[in-house]
């Protein structure tokens, strides 16, 4: 919904480090996130916090817990149109030209 | 370089600018679904999801456990469309639509109940992503992704 919010999160190490623990596993408290990180609760609260705000991390209540997910959709987003608009002709020039070297090969 | 572990239960978020109306039809009807679905055309009742190819192949069937339009479809999930896939437990699908300021709509996706199916997780880990952005895309802007 607000790209200005997706870049934001993304340009920190801190924040891409735990959207790729996410990637690896999912569904994970804070507890189990902060234990991976040097840093204190308190830092790993607001940088999950940013990456919520920006839907990149959704949580979800489980009895006790609050668990956290890694929600894919708004990369895919910033892909379709701040990628996908600047290389497809540059990506197809080289399937192209991949295709015509095999041919002639 | 990090592989690809998929997850048994998978979560997926987006803002649509449309009514919760407007994306339950989008999720329920096969004029829309085969916009932005891969092509698949998804027919579903108070009992059954069904979606097919173009050419009447199933593609995905499952049982519809809760149907409550327009804010609720909660269905199971096997994947016919690879033997390997189609040979796993079935897993299931939940959608929820909740209306927000501004004309917004929030859909959440939850897929789980996958632990039985990895190939159907590694599978539908890819396409989520994909198809939801050319759900909102074709909400919002009347056409379907290029590509």
């Amino acid at each position: 919904m607000d790209d200005d919010r997706i870049f934001k999160a993304l340009a920190d190490p801190t924040r891409r480090h735990l959207l790729d623990r996410l990637f690896e596993r999912d569904g994970r408290t804070l507890t189990e996130l902060e234990s991976e990180l040097e840093m204190t609760r308190f830092g790993v609260m607001k940088h999950l916090r940013v990456l919520e705000d920006a839907g990149l991390v959704i949580t979800r209540r489980e009895g006790r817990e609050k668990l956290h997910y890694l929600n894919p959709v708004p990369i895919r987003l910033v892909h379709d149109r701040w990628i996908d608009k600047y290389t497809e002709h540059r990506v197809a020039a080289l399937a192209n030209l991949k295709h015509e070297l095999e041919e002639t090969a | 370089m990090t592989t690809m572990t998929a997850q048994a239960t998978q979560m997926y978020q987006v803002f649509i600018k449309a009514t919760p109306e407007q994306i339950w039809d989008a999720i329920t009807k096969p004029e829309f679904t085969e916009k932005y679905f891969y092509g698949s055309r998804a027919k579903v009742t108070r009992e059954s999801y069904l979606s097919v190819d173009g050419e009447g192949h199933d593609l995905v069937k499952g049982t519809v456990f809760e149907h409550d339009p327009p804010t609720r479809l909660v269905h199971g999930w096997r994947a016919l469309y690879d033997p390997e896939t189609a040979a796993e437990d079935e897993s299931r699908v939940t959608w929820e639509i909740e209306a927000q300021d501004g004309g917004y709509s929030k859909l959440t996706v939850v897929h789980d109940r996958l632990e039985g199916a990895p190939k159907t997780a590694t599978s539908v880990a890819g396409g989520w992503p994909y198809v939801l952005s050319g759900l909102k895309t074709l909400l919002e802007t009347g056409a379907p992704l290029a590509g």
